[in-house]
């Protein structure tokens, strides 16, 4: 068996990965962004994540597990299709953060770090997320709304919600 | 998408190219792109170091470490390669000015890290952002290739027999990573826990080797300094304030946004006339200058106050990172604290005790004082744990989680008092999400 057809990800993001490795001038830097981008087509980092990618930069799974941990972005348990991050921190608190954040758990029925039954939308209040002048903010995965109002919420979600539905027809 | 905002005051230098499509390579270079780099490659390392320190440009990212001397410091010589590494991993609640500058004026990052190679005799430069500013990263690493593709970038750039290449690299979500040592650990795939100093970056550094770390404003600033010269500069700004400074006003004002005012701009006209002050026509109850990081001015101290790295220092509290943060007069100030604790509390990395505990501490008496059922010994006891934090950890993160608690406490004395004996608090909304 070829170790393209053993591994946990798609041929293209097994190809990135193997230029992402020879990009630098070790290795191991290739560790942060190679989790991330791992997260962002599994959907976090499994078992199966962390062992691959251990093995591709040659360190062991608890190295690999170590480095996860520290950093707030990666995580080991699945989320929603859309992870929904409000942010609280101060800017965005002195222009309604807690507003808004209270409106997305009312519409989605979800709290901190929950997820709706439905798989559609997972909730997280995070911290400062670099839009402190158009606040508040929240970035639904990668993607920003800015200078919001909490009746704006459902909007949004509806928008994501078509999408989802748009986005399974094709598929 | 984030809003550009103009007032007649400001003096564009690095924002003069934003809003006009200058993320792609042609527009960028029919803008005068590109030119101070062949300038710097014909000049050479010497002459760039020397406009640098003549510019008196100071390091953005907070510190305001005079940008050439730091420069200076990287040996001539070194057995192992040398880097430039450009800090975009900004994450300062109240800071969102590289958020623009990466958005906008890509190359302008790209051209003050090659010029930054040319001055310390590196040929690799990364260029490090935060994790959340996946769009960003894209436009930069578009950017980059863009570069690549004209032979700005390569083994020999504009055709000289000069190398320099140029290394993408994302953060994954960690505040404590904008520290210069954390960066570099982040960088080589490790937790972002700081290094103990010495040795310093510019001699032991990134895989060993000198390093020179600039935040990416003062890296996009580089450019406009190599292009106007470096007396034209420094002479918009204040005696050893050089140049321009992105000012990110946010919170309770009318016009919240990033401009760019010169250095040592007076404080309370920045609020009132640039921002069009208080939100809703509310009176001042205090400002963070500098970031969530630096202690709060009150109203009578920005009277006169001109932002620069020297006058704001006197004042008790520290330019920063640039991040002006408006606070009004329905705004709790325990309430405030607390929300700024919980951040570093979230963010310390736990490598050092005093900060470990000292955040976590601090958090939970807030906590528990904002809910009413603090004493008076609490308040003596939230200075003394702050004290204790302070010079004591590796890197700065645990002073900037006791330096603005320590201004809270010291000017808002009565309002701590106030939130004694299980009273109420007079003005937040959100007491409850406070009893945990």
């Amino acid at each position: 068996m070829s170790s393209e057809t053993m591994s946990v990800f798609s041929p293209q993001l097994s190809a990135r990965f193997d230029a992402l490795v020879k990009k630098y001038p070790v290795k191991r830097s290739a560790l942060v962004p190679m989790l991330l981008y791992a997260q962002d087509e599994v959907g976090y980092l499994s078992d199966a994540v962390i062992a691959e990618v251990a093995e591709r930069i040659c360190i062991t799974e608890l190295d690999v597990r170590n480095v996860a941990s520290y950093y707030s972005m990666l995580r080991f348990k699945p989320v929603g299709k859309y992870n929904v991050q409000v942010c609280t921190n101060i800017s965005c608190m002195l222009r309604g953060a807690y507003d808004l954040l209270e409106k997305f758990q009312d519409e989605l029925g979800v709290g901190h770090k929950g997820i709706t039954q439905d798989g559609l939308f997972s909730l997280e209040e995070v911290e400062c997320i670099g839009a402190c002048c158009w606040a508040p903010a929240i970035q639904v995965n990668y993607a920003f709304h800015d200078d919001l109002s909490p009746e704006q919420v459902p909007a949004i979600l509806e928008a994501y919600r078509s999408k989802a539905s748009a986005g399974g027809k094709s598929a | 998408m984030p809003r550009l905002v103009s007032h007649p005051d400001e003096v564009k230098i690095v924002t003069r190219r934003f809003g006009q499509g200058a993320a792609a390579i042609d527009k960028y270079v029919e803008l005068g792109g590109y030119e101070a780099t062949k300038k710097c490659l014909a000049q050479g390392p010497e002459w760039i170091i020397n406009e640098m320190k003549a510019s008196n440009l100071r390091g953005r990212g907070g510190a305001g470490f005079p940008t050439g001397m730091k420069w200076s410091f990287v040996p001539k010589q070194s057995a192992k390669p040398k880097y430039v590494l450009v800090n975009g991993d900004e994450s300062e609640p109240g800071t969102c000015k590289d958020h623009l500058i990466f958005l906008h004026d890509p190359h302008a990052v790209i051209e003050g890290t090659i010029i930054a190679g040319l001055a310390i005799g590196s040929k690799v430069g990364f260029i490090y952002l935060r994790g959340e500013y996946r769009y960003l990263l894209e436009i930069v690493e578009k950017a980059v290739a863009d570069a690549y593709a004209k032979g700005f970038l390569g083994t020999n750039i504009f055709g000289s027999d000069t190398e320099f290449q140029i290394i993408t690299q994302t953060g994954a979500g960690a505040y404590e990573v904008g520290e210069e040592s954390a960066l570099m650990e982040s960088l080589e795939g490790k937790r972002g826990v700081p290094r103990i100093k010495p040795p310093f970056p510019a001699v032991v550094g990134l895989y060993g080797g000198p390093t020179v770390i600039n935040n990416a404003e003062t890296i996009a600033t580089v450019p406009h300094v190599i292009a106007m010269g470096s007396e034209a500069y420094a002479a918009v700004g204040t005696p050893r304030n050089g140049g321009t400074r992105l000012f990110c006003l946010s919170g309770h004002i009318e016009r919240p946004g990033v401009y760019e005012l010169p250095m040592g701009y007076n404080l309370k006209k920045m609020i009132y006339e640039v921002g069009g002050g208080v939100r809703g026509g509310r009176k001042l109850k205090a400002v963070v200058p500098g970031g969530s990081s630096t202690p709060v001015l009150l109203p009578e101290e920005i009277e006169t106050l001109g932002m620069d790295f020297d006058q704001v220092g006197k004042a008790g509290s520290m330019l920063g990172s640039g991040g002006v943060v408006v606070i009004d007069d329905q705004t709790c100030i325990v309430e405030f604290a607390l929300r700024t604790i919980s951040f570093y509390q979230h963010e310390s990395c736990g490598w050092c005790i005093p900060c470990r505990e000292g955040t976590d501490w601090l958090k939970k008496s807030l906590t528990r004082f904002h809910a009413g059922f603090g004493t008076a010994k609490d308040i003596d006891n939230i200075q003394y744990l702050a004290d204790n934090m302070m010079g004591r950890t590796f890197c700065p993160l645990g002073d900037a989680a006791a330096m603005p608690i320590l201004g809270f406490v010291k000017k808002f004395r009565k309002e701590f008092e106030a939130h004694l004996d299980g009273k109420p608090c007079p003005f937040a909304k959100h007491v409850e999400l406070a009893v945990v």
